[in-house]
């Protein structure tokens, strides 16, 4: 028996195997990240998550720490086959793009040296970054609610920004020093407004 | 047959079996501060492999980058072409059991504990705190990117041009990221950027 919120989804994966069949699927149709994917084929495709119930293991996959996506197969995985749930999302999710993009390397390593080839991964490179920075841009309009509000979000933001892109200091210190802080502040605020009517 | 002949047979690189270690250890941490999914962890990997240890060329780290972001497949994988630049399947599996072991354990665990306390203050405070420092790391983690362009003022230009087109085209049509990156080969590749 499963308890909990899959309880009201129209269907449920059948065996380890339909949980690696899916994920697979989906795995292979996200080019430039998987998450909106996962969204058309375990909410609308195979009907074994509601749409908030999606939107829910969304949340807990992000809150985590770690790669989102795999945090989600990993807890929907557990809820429906246990540990052989989570491993077989998993396994779907990275066994077959492992060898493609492995593939890709040894081609792009066998003419790595052409200057055209270089140039051609200069350029993918820069849109690389501009998919990250849009995925940026798209979160920038949750900070409006923060309770930390604007100005101290602003400060992390651009905090985090200078010290790890510009000053290169190592990411543990500046997650536990302004991180730490960050999490301080909120945690006040958070408080005052529960006390506050 | 020796330790090192095996080493070498699976294609390290000259690592030895306390650096594919140390890689694992260091991915292992990046695991478990990975706030935001695992590419706000990039400008440390590239501090470290490239900066640090020198065991990764810039243009290798971007190179990992674009090809994963080219290929199906959660971004996540980068890591693994990260660790096999570096020190061939070895390196990739220290590379991905690294960064996947110890956040995959948290989430296994919470998972089981369950939604039910996420209107907890701890856990609102966490997500509040994190969100505008996950925002400042995919910032740092697209300047790190455009590094191997900025050898030449012309081909940074490109490479500003074609990251603001990226992210015009993400916001304003529902096209697949395949068009901006086959644009991005296609302006590389003839040299401007």
């Amino acid at each position: 028996m499963n308890p909990g919120p899959t309880l009201d989804a129209p269907r449920r994966p059948q065996s380890a195997a339909d949980l690696f069949r899916v994920f697979n699927r989906l795995a292979l149709q996200g080019f430039g990240g998987v998450l909106p994917v996962a969204q058309r084929e375990l909410v609308e495709r195979e009907q074994w998550l509601t749409q908030q119930q999606f939107v829910e293991l969304l949340a807990l996959s992000q809150v985590l720490p770690g790669p989102n996506i795999i945090n989600l197969a990993i807890v929907f995985g557990d809820r429906h086959f246990r540990l052989r749930g989570a491993a077989a999302a998993v396994a779907g999710m990275l066994t077959v793009p492992t060898f493609i993009v492995l593939a890709l390397t040894l081609v792009h390593q066998a003419f790595q040296n052409q200057p055209v080839v270089a140039g051609a991964l200069r350029g993918m490179g820069a849109v690389a970054a501009g998919l990250i920075l849009s995925t940026a841009f798209k979160l920038l309009p949750t900070l409006r609610g923060n309770a930390m509000g604007t100005a101290a979000c602003w400060a992390v933001l651009l905090g985090t920004f200078v010290a790890v892109g510009l000053l290169r200091w190592p990411l543990a210190w500046v997650v536990l020093g302004l991180g730490g802080t960050a999490m301080a502040w909120a945690w006040h605020r958070l408080a005052a407004q529960a006390t506050t009517p | 047959m020796n330790g090192a002949d095996l080493l070498a047979l699976a294609g390290t690189h000259g690592l030895t079996a306390a650096d594919l270690l140390q890689l694992l250890a260091h991915f292992a941490v990046l695991s478990l501060l990975a706030v935001g999914g695992a590419i706000t962890t990039a400008p440390d990997m590239q501090r470290w492999l490239v900066g640090q240890q020198g065991w990764l060329t810039d243009a290798q780290f971007g190179a990992s980058v674009a090809l994963a972001q080219a290929a199906p497949g959660p971004n996540i994988l980068f890591v693994a072409l990260v660790g096999w630049n570096a020190a061939g399947l070895a390196g990739l599996l220290a590379t991905m059991a690294g960064i996947m072991g110890p956040s995959s354990l948290l989430a296994w665990g919470v998972g089981r504990w369950g939604q039910r306390n996420a209107q907890a203050l701890p856990l609102r405070a966490f997500t509040t705190g994190m969100v505008p420092l996950t925002i400042g790391l995919l910032g740092a983690t697209a300047w790190i990117l455009v590094q191997p362009s900025r050898a030449s003022l012309a081909q940074a230009a490109g490479a500003a041009v074609l990251m603001a087109l990226t992210v015009v085209l993400m916001r304003r049509t529902r096209w697949t990221p395949l068009v901006p990156i086959a644009i991005g080969a296609l302006v590389g590749g003839a040299g401007f950027a």
